[in-house]
């Protein structure tokens, strides 16, 4: 059976391509009368070649568990989900003024501290975070950003507007599977791109080996890149690979490394050969065994007196990750304020505090509308989904948030939009989120679209590769499509 | 620039490529030779272990010395680090970790040659099923090197894929002419039965050997004589023409030294390889049999790897250089 979107029911949740049973948003029409245009066989051939073409071109993530590490195919749906270009316009201003701001308020509180001062942010919450480095204080990075990649998870809820779910300001991933989505979908339906004018994504790597270019020390026509990735059994060791043969850039792992003189260098059969920037994408506590975790095998010895002798750049810097904190996360609408003096473009999801006795006490209270969340975690780690849990499981989760109020803040469930998935047979509303990349180094990139996660599992909001979920390319179509 | 981590890798790859090939080339002409072989000889597949020199880790498998379960050791088993499917493993894991260097088509057969070995190791528990896999695995990485060799650029990268195959090469050869020296072992040459038995096969052993090598035609064009131990030694020893002959192999790996930096250490032990091969008699060799001289060998070409790795994999002292530009 050929798809029927008048069967399609995305119910109460703000789908992106359907409004109504049988009615395209304008955005999706020509995507939708194709779609329903193809008949069931050809539905199906066009499934398997895109298993065909994720094979071919080897697109996978690596699972770690005991039965030995397996690079698993990722997951990809290969209906496209389409934002008119004139709202991603303003999206993309507000990622753009987010980053511009976190990074004002990140050089603060190394160096002079206003924020605090001006009493806008208190300063215990910094000199609680797990992620404060007292190390990086006083340093001056090149153009003062310290977060220069950063993954911005946005989520639309019901009424449809964008909303700021979290910043990534440490080592944000996924970049790869947005371009690589992007490749399998003009293999596998390139009859499509005739009716649309969808704006390109294949610039990022050149884009961020031109960022990474503005962070180097010296002043060469070719300053020396590595991407540094902490090894071939790290889930993202395919990104990293990846990324590092797109920018021709050479892929290290810390023992490629050495510093000499306050100098780095990789070890070459030519001997050694100063590397000027590093793009790592290894946490801040596996960097440097002399300045952080002394067992850290992963990382350089001595890369932190590099770094803060300036002979060096990193990227992102060590510290940014102060600012990714959840709680922060609440401040940021005031953070842009006081930096910029703009109001927020993108605004949060409200919030509440923990270490606010009033917050905390409503938080208390409804525990089974919230989800809470820890200030320093990622990825969707020790939280607690209100609604879904156990009564013992939240009465276990007051406990916790009472021993410690301030790692905890807790939002409403946002109802997370859907887009359509091709099931076996049909196609089905599934919840998803949108991850945008966005570059600050000299200049600000902020890519068209990013990449869409799906959670693949009827009813789930769980979008994580890992736990089930799966992607979709993202299209950003320009007005006036033909 | 490139990366020692890489070159290592890179020389790895090459290594284990060459060494699928080998075992499978070995194994299935060790099979064809013991069916040519007079069955009360003492020649068993006991004697391959011992050739391929890993003796002590079947031992340990406390498996018996039929030819079932020591197949299964020397081409399923991945606790044995030297089997078949050992080396396809790691050949693919160092392919996959330098996927950024590499042609992708070379990644992608790799990894369907693994696949494949995958799915049918278990069938080389039959002759026949056996045969087949080990010709396809032969067939398929001389299709992964053809690839290398047409679409990589003969750089750096590239000498070191060719020093790791024919270190590796150089290494198996000799292993080969143990093989052909079979009947000359202690064990068989003190026990006058044995001897009478297995001396009218001499011939027919070296044969296999040529062939294993693929090698028999190119000999025979080579000698123009009919296949005799003493020429079939020298052929293998001292030729320069045919590439499994050790000669030849010490020759490219002269010659793909020179592309590379700081190579001066390794190139004298080249050289001392190259002198073991050219002065020692082969007549005389044959008469007191070769244990001691493939030992001499072997180490020698070891000590080729070992100034390999301290010229560019670990250098006890890295040498700065001022620029990268």
């Amino acid at each position: 059976m050929p798809i029927d979107w008048k069967s399609y029911q995305s119910g109460e949740f703000y789908d992106e391509l359907i409004s109504s049973p049988g009615n395209p948003r304008k955005h999706a029409r020509v995507l939708a009368k194709y779609l329903a245009s193809l008949s069931q066989q050809e539905l199906q051939y066009r499934k398997d070649s895109v298993d065909h073409a994720i094979k071919t071109m080897g697109i996978s993530f690596t699972v770690y568990s005991e039965a030995g590490n397996i690079d698993r195919q990722w997951p990809f749906d290969l209906i496209p989900r389409i934002i008119p270009g004139k709202e991603w316009a303003s999206t993309s201003r507000g990622l753009e003024q987010r980053l511009r701001a976190l990074n004002c308020f990140i050089h603060d509180i190394y160096n002079d501290g206003l924020i605090f001062k001006n009493k806008v942010v208190p300063w215990d919450l910094i000199a609680d975070s797990g992620n404060y480095r007292p190390q990086c204080q006083g340093m001056q990075p090149k153009h003062q950003v310290w977060a220069h990649v950063c993954g911005t998870d946005l989520v639309r809820d019901g009424n449809g507007r964008f909303y700021v779910l979290e910043d990534n300001l440490r080592v944000p991933s996924g970049v790869s599977y947005m371009l690589e989505n992007r490749t399998v979908t003009k293999r596998v339906f390139p009859e499509l791109f005739e009716n649309y004018d969808i704006q390109p994504i294949g610039e990022y790597p050149d884009r961020l080996f031109d960022m990474l270019s503005t962070l180097s020390p010296r002043e060469v026509p070719h300053p020396q890149i590595v991407v540094l990735t902490p090894g071939i059994y790290n889930s993202a060791y395919f990104e990293h690979s990846f990324l590092a043969q797109q920018m021709g850039a050479e892929l290290v792992q810390g023992s490629d490394l050495v510093v000499d003189q306050d100098k780095v260098y990789m070890k070459t059969i030519d001997g050694l050969a100063r590397v000027d920037v590093i793009y790592r994408r290894i946490d801040d506590l596996f960097l440097d065994p002399e300045a952080f975790n002394p067992d850290s095998a992963l990382g350089v010895a001595g890369l932190m007196r590099a770094w803060l002798k300036g002979n060096v750049g990193l990227a992102n810097a060590p510290g940014a990750g102060v600012a990714d904190d959840k709680v922060i996360y609440t401040y940021v609408p005031k953070i842009i304020k006081y930096y910029l003096d703009e109001d927020p473009i993108l605004p949060n999801v409200p919030s509440y505090l923990c270490i606010d006795p009033k917050q905390c006490d409503y938080v208390l209270k409804n525990l089974d509308k919230l989800v809470v969340k820890p200030a320093n975690e990622s990825g969707g780690y020790g939280m607690l989904m209100g609604p879904r849990a156990s009564k013992r499981e939240r009465e276990d989760f007051a406990q916790r948030i009472k021993a410690n109020p301030r790692n905890y803040m807790a939002q409403p469930l946002v109802s997370l939009s859907t887009a359509p998935i091709l099931t076996d047979d049909d196609v089905e509303p599934r919840h998803i989120d949108l991850r945008p990349f966005v570059l600050q180094g000299k200049d600000f990139y902020v890519t068209p679209g990013g990449l869409t996660r799906v959670a693949l599992v009827k009813g789930s909001y769980v979008v994580n590769s890992s736990q089930g979920g799966g992607s979709k390319d993202t299209w950003i179509v320009n007005e006036g499509s033909r | 620039m490139m990366l020692s981590s890489v070159a290592e890798r890179i020389y790895w790859l090459g290594r284990y490529l060459e060494r699928v090939e080998n075992t499978a080339r070995l194994v299935n002409v060790y099979a064809s030779m013991l069916l040519d072989l007079p069955r009360d000889t003492n020649i068993g597949w006991g004697t391959l272990i011992d050739i391929i020199g890993c003796n002590e880790a079947y031992e340990k498998t406390k498996d018996s010395l039929e030819e079932k379960p020591i197949i299964r050791f020397l081409l399923a088993d991945t606790r044995n680090g030297s089997s078949l499917m050992s080396s396809v493993i790691a050949m693919r894991e160092n392919a996959r970790t330098t996927r950024e260097i590499i042609p992708a088509e070379a990644w992608e057969l790799i990894n369907n040659l693994y696949l494949h070995m995958k799915d049918s190791i278990a069938r080389t528990g039959s002759r026949r099923g056996r045969q087949q896999l080990l010709e396809t695995v032969v067939g398929e990485c001389q299709r992964i090197f053809g690839l290398v060799a047409a679409s990589m650029n003969h750089d750096s990268t590239y000498a070191f894929v060719q020093l790791g195959r024919k270190v590796e090469r150089a290494d198996m050869t000799s292993r080969m002419v143990d093989v052909g020296s079979i009947s000359l072992l202690p064990e068989f040459n003190r026990d006058a039965n044995q001897r009478q038995l297995l001396e009218p096969y001499e011939n027919v052993v070296w044969m296999n050997v040529l062939r294993c090598l693929g090698g028999y035609q190119a000999y025979r064009q080579a000698a123009r004589n009919h296949v005799r131990g003493e020429d079939v030694v020298r052929f293998l020893l001292q030729d320069t023409e045919f590439p499994r002959a050790i000669g030849y192999c010490l020759n490219d790996i002269d010659k793909y030294l020179r592309l590379l930096p700081n190579h001066d250490e390794v190139l004298q032990a080249v050289a001392r390889v190259k002198k073991i091969t050219t002065t020692v008699s082969v007549s005389e060799l044959l008469e007191r049999g070769l244990l001691d001289f493939i030992d001499e060998l072997q180490i020698s070409v070891a000590d080729i790897h070992e100034a390999i790795s301290l010229a560019w994999f670990h250098p006890e002292e890295w040498r700065a250089i001022k620029s990268v530009d």
